[in-house]
């Protein structure tokens, strides 16, 4: 029985996410004293999966990458033919909509949204976030065969190179239910799920025409931008922006908010960020609950300050 | 066009999240649950305006025992024709894919809507799992759908912006944000849907393949460190000494 990674490739790159979710594959594989192997999507180069400690890859050929149901079945015919028990994917939008079905393929029981390797293999026990990361659920899969999606910044990516990578194509029969027409980017900037420091900004900031305040913050942290719901209901930032308990949920290293109330449905898309820090003029705001870090100020003097700062110290 | 709504019961956004029975059971003393936003604000609305345009009916179903009434009528005071709700208490998301993909077949449905996920277990399996089971195409997380000569286009989302695809039906696809407008439930309607039909369907024979066997509340020790709003260096040097994350 060998350990499966889905190693998701866009243009030819392989992200954070799935090199966090090939760190897992490996560490279990480990554990569990089960081959590892990934299967990969479109053409990349697969060399550089060698660095992670791939040392077999198989090569979807024929799956359309905009169908979900092509790549789940192609997942699937790679699983029976390397007769996996786990096959770890990202919970990301391609991973949210292909894990489930792999699961239904392969007879294999699904956990989404895990957030640590399993705390027990016997009987195979391992925790999820729930209630919009405001709590944890330990699920247990008492079968075989376990398909589990993983959240990013979850788990630290570590090297752990070998020689070679064998590498095989597998075709597959992809039917095209779905067919893309064309795909529409956000250009530049850091990608939210996966990124390590976020700036995230609410109603304080009264108007989209603000917004370079925080973007300047961002960029000179190299940060990613975030922003509480009314902003992006007002169409000041982007949906794709909006984090919470029906937007995104995050879990950067650093969640700066600015001009943010702390509302139960925000906090739940970001508490298990590492390091919170709240700038707000009121003192009351219910945010500092659950900051590290809090700034009682006016965003508008606060926060250039607070870019200078950077500045300052990345010039250092 | 027939179209299928599955609506799933949730617990409201603001609710105490605590757990009883020795960490095992989700304590619903006193919590309110709700339709799950993704299926009333976006899912359900854009059902309607298809059927307004396209005609046919909307049907909506819920698996669920007779505690998730509430929220099925509210489904047809918002204007669905005729509702079932499957009698079981889900669990899981397999077990309830499953009883929705069994219902689904002795229905003719062109299309099955569903939301990205519910606010609570958020696990966004059900939709995927319920493809796959009747083996009908997928789209998950669509904020726009457009329906012209038997065929769809949709938008959704990809990592780092959206993807435009065209689907054959029969389709399942998930809602997200954009999708519709919400529309709230006028008196008639609310009267209306007394009188519509609500069928309890008996739920099928099925062993999950997952179970949740705890949970817990993450722990974090907030002692929040206060920063002089004119001393940014100091927090920036707090950031990289102390927390180590610039
Ligand atoms: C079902 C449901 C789901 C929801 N889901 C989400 C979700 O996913 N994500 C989400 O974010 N919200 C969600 N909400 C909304 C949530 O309840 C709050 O309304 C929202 O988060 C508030 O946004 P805000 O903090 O930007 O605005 P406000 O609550 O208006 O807060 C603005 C803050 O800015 C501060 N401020 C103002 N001016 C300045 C200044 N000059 N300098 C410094 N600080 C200043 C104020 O003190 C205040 O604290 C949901 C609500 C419901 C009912
Ligand atoms: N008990 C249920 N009854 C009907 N539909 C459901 C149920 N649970 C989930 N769904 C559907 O599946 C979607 C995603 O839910 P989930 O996979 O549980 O996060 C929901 O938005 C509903 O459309």
């Amino acid at each position: 029985m060998s350990i499966l990674v889905f190693c998701e490739n866009i243009e030819g790159t392989f992200k954070k996410n799935t090199l966090e979710a090939i760190t897992y594959g490996r560490k279990l594989a480990e554990q569990t004293q089960s081959p590892l192997a990934a299967v990969v999507n479109g053409s990349p180069d697969v060399e550089v999966l060698k660095t992670y400690g791939i040392g077999k890859a198989y090569l979807l050929e024929g799956s359309n990458t905009g169908d979900s149901a092509s790549l789940a079945k192609g997942i699937a015919g790679v699983c029976s033919k390397v007769d996996a028990s786990t096959v770890i994917l990202t919970y990301n939008s391609t991973g949210k909509s292909i894990a489930g079905q792999l699961g239904i393929l392969c007879g294999a029981g699904v956990v989404n949204s895990v957030n640590a390797l399993p705390s027990s293999l016997e009987p195979f026990q391992v925790s999820q976030s729930v209630f919009a990361g405001k709590a944890e659920a330990v699920v247990e899969v008492p079968g075989e065969k376990k398909v589990l999606g993983l959240q990013s910044n979850s788990i630290k990516i570590e090297e752990a190179p070998v020689d070679t990578i064998d590498t095989e194509i597998v075709t597959s029969d992809g039917g095209s239910r779905v067919e893309v027409i064309r795909q529409d980017k956000i250009s530049g900037g850091v990608p939210l799920p996966e990124a390590e420091l976020v700036v995230s900004g609410g109603r304080g900031f009264k108007g989209p025409e603000n917004w370079n305040i925080l973007e300047d913050l961002a960029g000179v942290l190299g940060a990613a931008t975030a922003c509480s719901r009314p902003v992006s209901d007002s169409d000041w930032r982007p949906h794709h922006e909006h984090v919470g308990q029906t937007g995104i949920t995050i879990r950067p290293n650093l969640y700066i908010a600015i001009g943010i109330s702390g509302a139960i449905q925000h906090l739940g898309g970001v508490n298990n960020s590492k390091t919170i820090v709240v700038i707000n003029k009121d003192p009351e705001a219910p945010f500092f609950k659950a900051a590290d870090y809090g700034v009682v100020g006016d965003l508008f003097d606060v926060v250039p300050r607070l870019t200078e700062a950077v500045k300052k110290y990345k010039g250092a | 066009m027939n179209i299928l709504v599955c609506i799933a019961r949730a617990v409201e956004t603001t609710a105490k999240i605590s757990f009883t029975d020795n960490d095992t059971r989700f304590d619903d003393t006193g919590v309110q649950y709700i339709m799950n936003p993704y299926d009333e604000w976006y899912s359900l609305v854009r059902a309607l305006e298809l059927k307004e345009k396209e005609g046919g009916e909307v049907h909506v179903v819920c698996v669920g025992d007779s505690s998730s009434e509430q929220v099925i009528r509210k489904a047809l005071a918002i204007g669905a024709d005729k509702a079932f709700r499957i009698d079981l208490e889900p669990k899981t998301a397999d077990e309830t894919a499953f009883q929705l993909a069994e219902f689904a077949k002795s229905g003719n449905y062109d299309i099955i809507f569903t939301g990205k996920e519910t606010v609570d277990y958020n696990s966004g399996l059900v939709p995927p799992m319920l493809s796959a089971l009747l083996d009908w195409p997928f789209v998950g997380i669509v904020s726009d759908l457009e329906y012209e000569n038997g065929e769809a286009t949709l938008s959704r989302e990809i990592e780092g912006g959206v993807e435009i695809v065209k689907a054959s039906l029969p389709l399942v696809l998930s809602a997200t944000k954009d999708l519709a407008e919400q529309r709230i439930p006028n008196m008639r309607g609310i009267m209306m849907a007394k009188r519509k039909p609500l069928e309890v369907v008996e739920a099928k024979e099925t062993a999950p393949k997952v179970n949740f066997v705890g949970f817990s509340k993450p722990e974090k020790d907030t002692e929040i460190t206060y920063v002089d709003p004119e001393n940014m260096d100091e927090l920036v040097r707090l950031l990289s000494e102390e927390a180590k994350v610039i």
